[in-house]
Formats: structure tokens, sequence, C-alpha cells
């Protein structure tokens, strides 16, 4: 699914990814450990294609991000630091100019469906700057599966979930892998991404010190 | 691409209907701008078609800038830019979009300043060679405006950098359309008097809609 060959990247004189080499099989649940500052965050937005690799070749189910971001980004979904919702739309609105905008046949339905799924069914008609930290974070989760993307990234997704949040975000992971989805997430805990990925990575100083 | 366009559009649109941060606000910017001409010059009615269509372009450009200031700074203040980057759609989609939110904003506004102009000083001559100026030079000044307003919104100093950059580019559409205005004040037969400067300002609408639709993509990418 992923292939990653010396992927560098640099902003001004600091590198921030060092020579990465890092193969994703298709379904499989990885978790990216490492302290702030080892380049967890910038690989995932590389994958996302919000950063440009500064050297190496990244592929996502063999296209080039550089030669067809566009094909890669209809495969992506990625719940990152910012949950790019827009205070002033309901829960509901939000999905459906998502889905909209990935192209998703029934955006309306999608939308329903997926607030069910994150415990939002009942939030629909709030605007997003009226839902808590917790429930913003479960709509922006929502917001990354509109389009049903094969490959799921989760940039510290733990942070400010409450306890019905975490079992959600729990399920989502366990659930992806069993439908085939490839899900790569980072996280601070340790023991807890043990238990819902199939492998670690442990990045450093931006390089990979353990997989 | 249209489907997309209609969903970025909407999206601004329902955000200023519920926020009316933007229209509001440069709606009493420009009619302040009136009232100090207003007092300024005590205009009779030949003097009008002298000194009209200056008042009423400097009143649509300066608040044309403040609201191109905000077009892409206000999402990226928000966070929400990164979350339209990440969509497979074009970058011109996004261009295209944003450019027919300001246009109607900014349209809003005229008419609301053309109404306090005329409450001031008077109506010109002919209204609808008025609307002719109005349409084309507001649509060259926002299109290239979008443009450099996603350029500037990654600066730290976009609120000075936007005008430094958009003003010299926009001279031709701001004299034609100042010249087009002073055609509406005189009441001058369309044909010889107006039909060159617009034609002048809509070359340009042509031409830099098309050149700013080909590079947006250059420039909001990393």
């Amino acid at each position: 699914m992923i292939h990653a060959s010396g992927i560098t990247k640099t902003f001004g004189r600091t590198a921030a990814l060092r020579g990465i080499d890092l193969r994703v099989q298709s379904g499989e649940v990885l978790a990216l450990l490492g302290a702030n500052g080892a380049g967890k965050t910038t690989l995932l937005r590389l994958l996302a294609t919000l950063e440009k690799p500064s050297a190496g070749c990244l592929t996502i189910a063999g296209l080039d991000v550089l030669r067809e971001p566009q094909r890669v980004r209809a495969m992506v979904g990625l719940v990152g630091h910012h949950n790019y919702l827009h205070s002033d739309l309901t829960a509901s609105e939000e999905l459906l100019f998502y889905g909209r905008l990935y192209g998703v046949e029934d955006a309306r339905r999608r939308a329903a469906g997926l607030l069910e799924e994150v415990g939002l069914g009942n939030r629909s008609a709030l605007r997003v700057g009226a839902l808590s930290r917790g429930q913003q974070q479960r709509l922006g989760i929502a917001r990354a599966l509109v389009h049903d993307p094969p490959l799921l990234l989760l940039d510290e997704p733990d942070t400010g979930l409450d306890a019905e949040g975490l079992q959600l975000l729990e399920q989502l992971i366990d659930g992806a892998s069993r439908a085939g989805r490839t899900v790569i997430f980072s996280s601070h805990d340790r023991e807890w991404a043990s238990r819902h990925s199939a492998r670690t990575v442990i990045l450093a100083a931006g390089s990979i010190r353990h997989k | 691409m249209g489907r997309q366009i209609g969903a970025l559009l909407w999206k601004d649109l329902i955000v200023e209907l519920r926020r009316r941060e933007q229209v509001l606000s440069l709606a009493v910017f420009s009619l302040l701008v009136l009232l100090i001409f207003n007092f300024a010059f005590d205009l009779r009615r030949t003097d009008l078609a002298a000194a009209g269509p200056g008042i009423l372009w400097v009143t649509f450009v300066f608040t044309a800038v403040l609201s191109l200031n905000r077009a892409f700074s206000v999402e990226q203040d928000r966070g929400t830019w990164e979350g339209l980057l990440l969509a497979p759609i074009d970058r011109g989609a996004i261009y295209l979009a944003k450019l027919a939110a300001n246009l109607a904003f900014t349209l809003v506004v005229e008419v609301i300043a053309i109404a306090a102009f005329t409450t001031f000083f008077d109506l010109p001559s002919n209204v609808l060679q008025l609307i002719a100026a109005v349409l084309a030079g507001t649509l060259g000044f926002a299109t290239v405006g979008t443009l450099f307003a996603a350029m500037a919104a990654n600066t730290r100093a976009r609120e000075v950098l936007l005008p430094i950059l958009l003003l010299p580019v926009s001279v031709p559409v701001i004299i034609g359309s100042v010249k087009a205005t002073a055609v509406a004040f005189e009441g001058v037969d369309a044909s010889t008097g107006q039909y060159p400067w617009l034609g002048l300002v809509l070359a340009f609408d042509a031409i830099f809609l098309a050149v700013s639709f080909a590079v947006f993509e250059y420039v909001v990418e990393d």
C-alpha cells in the first residue's frame, strides 16, 4: 500500500525526516511512536500530500504522491491536530460539505450514517462551534471517513477524547483493520498503541529507530 | 468540478450569512468613506461628472482590498484551509469558488455604496452604463485580487502586502473602470464614450481570469 524510500523532508536547515524507508501492507494497522519533534506529524502530512518530500520516493497504492497527488488525496483521510471544521456549519452540513468536495454519491445519507456511527446522531443540527472538544474530535474523524478512504491517517487521535470517544476510536481502528482499511496512527501512549496496532515504528530525530 | 465549486461557494455564503462579519463591516466602511467625501466636496451637478467616478472607485477599491484580505486568511486562521487542500479537487476550483464569493460580497457592498452615493450626491445620468462599468471593473479587480490574496495569506504582513501587490497590477482595470463610469455620469453615447474603456476592462478580466486560474495551483501548493 505504502512504499517510502529514502524520504527526507527539510524545513530550511532543519531536517524533520532523514532517509525514511518504510513499507506498509494493505489492511495493516501501524502505530508511529516517538517523542515530540521526532517527525511523526511530518510523515503523516507527507502521506496526506499536505507536504512534499524534499528527497526520496513515496508511493501510495502505486501512485506517486508528487506526480498524482489528486488521486492520492481521494484515497486518504487525515485526522490531524486541527479538525478542519467550520464552527458556523452544523455537524450535518460539515459532513455534507466535505462529502460533496470528495464527490461522494448521496452525500446527505452518508453524512447521516457517519454521524450515527460516531455517536453524534442527536447533535446533527448543532453548529460545530457549540460542540464540545471531544465531540468535535469525533466529527473530525467522521469528516476523514466521509469518502471511505482505503488509507486512514490519525495524528494523536486519542488527544481530547473522553472515555466514550476513546472507545469509539478504538472500535474504528479495530474495525478498519477487519474491513481491509490501512490505518497509520501516531501516539505518545506506547501501551495503547501496541494494543491497537499490528506493528509499531519508533521515530527519533527524523529517523526510524525501531520497526 | 462544478459540484465542488458549488459546495465551496455554498459554504462561504452560509458562513457569511451566519456570521455577518464581512458584508456589514465593509458596508459601514464604504459609507464612512462616502460620508467623508460628502463633507470634503461640495459637488454641484456639473462637478459630479468630474469627481463622482473617482469617489465611487476609491470607495470600491479600498472596500474590495479589505474584503480580499479576509478571503484566505480567515480560512488559515480558523484552521480550515488545509481541510480544503486535503480534498481531491482541482486548485482552480478553489480559486473560482473564492472569486465567486469575493465577487458576491463586494457587489452587495457596492450596491449599498451606490445607494448612499445617490443620497449624498446624485444618481449618474445613465444607470445601465454605470452598472456595466461597476460589474466589469469589480470582476477584474476581484480576479487579480483573489490570486494575490492567496499569495499574501501565507505571509506575516498580509494586510500590507496585498495592496502593494494588487494595486499596481490593477491600474489598467481601475483606470478603465473610472473612465467607463465617467461616461455614465456624462450621459455620452456609449458606443463612442464607454465601449472602448469597457473593452479594455473586459480584456483585462478575460486575460487575468485565465492566468489566475492556471497559476493558482502553484501559489497554494508547497
